[in-house]
């Protein structure tokens, strides 16, 4: 994710985009990516029935099949542009990204995954409002998810369009804005016919043509250079000229001043904690039919995972050696280029075009999984659970989630529009600060915190939204930060003359996260609300020994 | 075990209330706490030095062990090394020592009331 932010529109739109590759290729390998998936939804489409079908793709998928898909939805073309761009550029301090992204894993693994499993249905706030007061805590669960949902959502849209635009060749806004109107429908689509189903499945082609075709590349890459990486980094230190030693050195991005460093702890807190609180991240567990098969599904995204992280180092420092630092800044999308403009180094427009479309079918399924959470969440939780207090036919709240698909998608489509230039790093970091605040806490209290009541619940997952909201508002990712060389401002408000930033901090995660735990300890103190003991008998029984958890569907 | 009798009665016990009381779920909560918690601790630290390693201690994380490998890349493959390591630790652990256990239990609830 590390440095989307570099791809704006003007960047864009200066740049010859047709210099590199031939997008008729680009065009016609998407165009059979979007018909083969296409055709899978609509075939799993043919046994969506139930809500368990709709949300829970039927509880039927398999450890491995989920542990798949769970790569596709994770690893968003922010994870593999982003880090093989600030690989290329930042050389060590890109490589953190990837190991912040890579151990978070392990909280989903041990504390998480299984125990959720077992005791929800179809969403995060299933588990947080087991034994707590249902209505409030639903309503703040459904609150944090959707704007998590909703932060990842605008970056993904951003990025298709700058993506898009520049492999296509259209460098008007107005064209750009088509792009991001043609992922939103398609997005739609597969939603609104495959459900989670059919999300699942894009997610799983996704996953696999992706670490496929960087596996591919990282063995061209080692090829080039002997299989030996000392050699590789040699290379990429060349290439970079004077200085370029600091390319395997930490510090290049985060070392400069006091200030961030501690933006690095920052972002280093919140990315290893807010894994675990990604809402589309828990909803894949209740895709399979046991807290055993959440589990596998967990060791096999670790895996993956893993291993792409690890072809991501070759593939960036390859950047670096073979294409260059300053070929890539100069190229249109800037960093965000530097596994394309590799792909072209190595295999011409063949291997570019295959790379693009993986690339943008990796934003086409991350995208729909992100959208089918945020309708979950909505139809279950807001509008079954909240507003007609569980008085609801599931089919009847299943029309719900179709309707909320279609809304979301179009309110993606609108906001991508308007995100285009934006800040796309400063979204999925505040994506992953609002996770690791407003939901972990909750949920690592919920589920081994006898005394834990609704109060603590409701303050520390307010207390965490709201913290990271005006934390990120009064700081310089939204207005007064000028970049000392050209005077142009690097924050979200262009108007240099516009600063009211008095929080230093660039990432709320060092602030934030303990704050909610720490509210979630007060709320629970401060309230004189009775526990309940016997709901806490039945979630601590349930969510070890799997008894009475959710059935897979039979068809 | 869906006909759990909840009642306003704070006498009586529920089901689920007796089984987390007896000695058998007891046991498998010890031993699921005993195993996540140290881990999660270990794993996190291991993460912390790391991290303030990369943040703050640049000429040690800069020094060549051999060629262009860094003590830095070492640590930072130790991670992934680490995380992979826990991974089957755990996935073994839990197949063996822990599911067998709550299989059964699970069995017996559910049998209580079919």
């Amino acid at each position: 994710m590390g440095s989307w932010g570099t791809l704006s529109p003007t960047t864009v739109l200066a740049a010859e985009a047709s210099d590199v590759g031939n997008p008729w290729i680009n065009i016609g390998i998407f165009a059979a990516f979007v018909a083969v998936t296409m055709v899978i939804v609509v075939r799993a489409s043919k046994q969506n029935k139930s809500a368990a079908d709709f949300y829970a793709g039927g509880r039927n998928f398999t450890g491995p099949q989920n542990g798949t898909a769970i790569a596709g939805d994770y690893l968003s073309a922010a994870s593999f542009l982003g880090i093989c761009g600030a690989i290329a550029i930042n050389g060590y301090d890109g490589f953190l990204y990837s190991i912040g992204f890579l151990v978070a894993w392990l909280v989903a693994l041990l504390l998480v995954a299984e125990l959720l499993r077992n005791t929800g249905k179809f969403t995060m706030a299933d588990v947080l409002s087991f034994r707590l007061r249902q209505r409030p805590v639903r309503m703040a669960a459904a609150l944090a998810t959707l704007m998590v949902v909703f932060f990842y959502l605008l970056a993904q849209m951003a990025g298709a369009g700058g993506l898009v635009a520049l492999l296509l060749g259209i460098e008007s806004t107005a064209g750009q804005s088509v792009v991001i109107a043609i992922v939103g429908i398609l997005m739609i689509a597969y939603v609104m016919i495959g459900g989670m189903k059919g999300t699942t499945w894009v997610q799983i082609i996704k996953a696999v043509l992706l670490i496929a075709g960087a596996g591919i590349m990282t063995f061209w890459v080692l090829a080039r250079f002997g299989f030996n990486l000392s050699d590789l980094f040699q290379g990429a230190i060349d290439k970079a000229g004077p200085g370029g030693e600091a390319l395997i050195e930490p510090g290049k991005q985060y070392g400069s001043t006091p200030m961030s460093q501690l933006n690095f702890l920052s972002l280093a807190l919140a990315l290893v904690l807010g894994t675990a609180g990604l809402p589309h991240v828990l909803t894949r567990f209740y895709t399979v039919p046991t807290g055993k098969e959440a589990r596998r599904s967990v060791v096999w995204a670790i895996w993956l995972i893993g291993i792409f992280y690890l072809f991501t180092l070759v593939l960036g420092y390859g950047a670096g050696a073979l294409v260059g630092p300053e070929a890539i800044s100069s190229a249109p999308g800037g960093v965000n280029s530097a596994a394309l403009l590799l792909a072209y180094e190595l295999g011409g427009e063949i291997l570019l075009g295959i790379i693009s479309a993986v690339a943008f079918a990796t934003i086409l399924a991350v995208v729909a999984g992100l959208t089918i959470t945020a309708a979950t969440s909505f139809a279950h939780d807001i509008y079954a659970n909240v507003i007609k207090k569980g008085e609801v036919k599931p089919d009847g709240e299943v029309k719900v989630a179709r309707m909320t698909v279609l809304v979301i998608g179009v309110l993606a489509i609108v906001g991508g529009i308007f995100a285009q230039g934006q800040n796309i790093a400063f979204l999925v970091a505040l994506a992953f600060a609002v996770a690791a605040s407003a939901n972990l806490p909750t949920i690592i209290y919920s589920l081994f915190w006898k005394r834990f009541n609704t109060s603590g619940a409701l303050w520390s997952m307010y207390g965490g939204l709201i913290s990271c909201l005006v934390i990120i508002t009064f700081s310089p990712v939204v207005s007064g930060k000028v970049d000392p060389v050209t005077g142009a401002s690097l924050s979200m408000i262009k108007d240099t003359s516009v600063d009211f930033a008095f929080i230093p901090l660039e990432n709320p995660g060092l602030i934030s996260i303990p704050l909610a735990f720490l509210l979630g300890v007060l709320g629970t103190f401060l309230s004189k609300e009775s526990s309940h003991p016997e709901k806490f008998a039945e979630m601590e029984v349930r969510s070890l020994t799997g008894a009475g958890s959710e059935k897979a569907v039979v068809h | 075990m869906t006909n759990i009798s909840t009642t306003d009665d704070p006498v009586a016990e529920t089901d689920y209330q007796r089984v987390q009381r007896s000695p058998e779920f007891q046991d498998l909560r010890r031993r699921f706490r005993n195993f996540v918690f140290p881990v999660t601790a270990l794993f996190l630290v291991w993460y912390l030095v790391y991290v303030l390693l990369a943040d703050y201690a640049h000429d040690f994380m800069s020094i060549r062990v051999s060629g262009n490998i860094t003590v830095g890349l070492l640590f930072g493959l130790g991670q992934f090394v680490s995380t992979f390591a826990i991974t089957m630790i755990y996935a073994r652990w839990a197949n063996k020592k822990f599911d067998p256990v709550a299989e059964d239990m699970r069995r017996q609830i559910e049998g209580e009331d079919h």
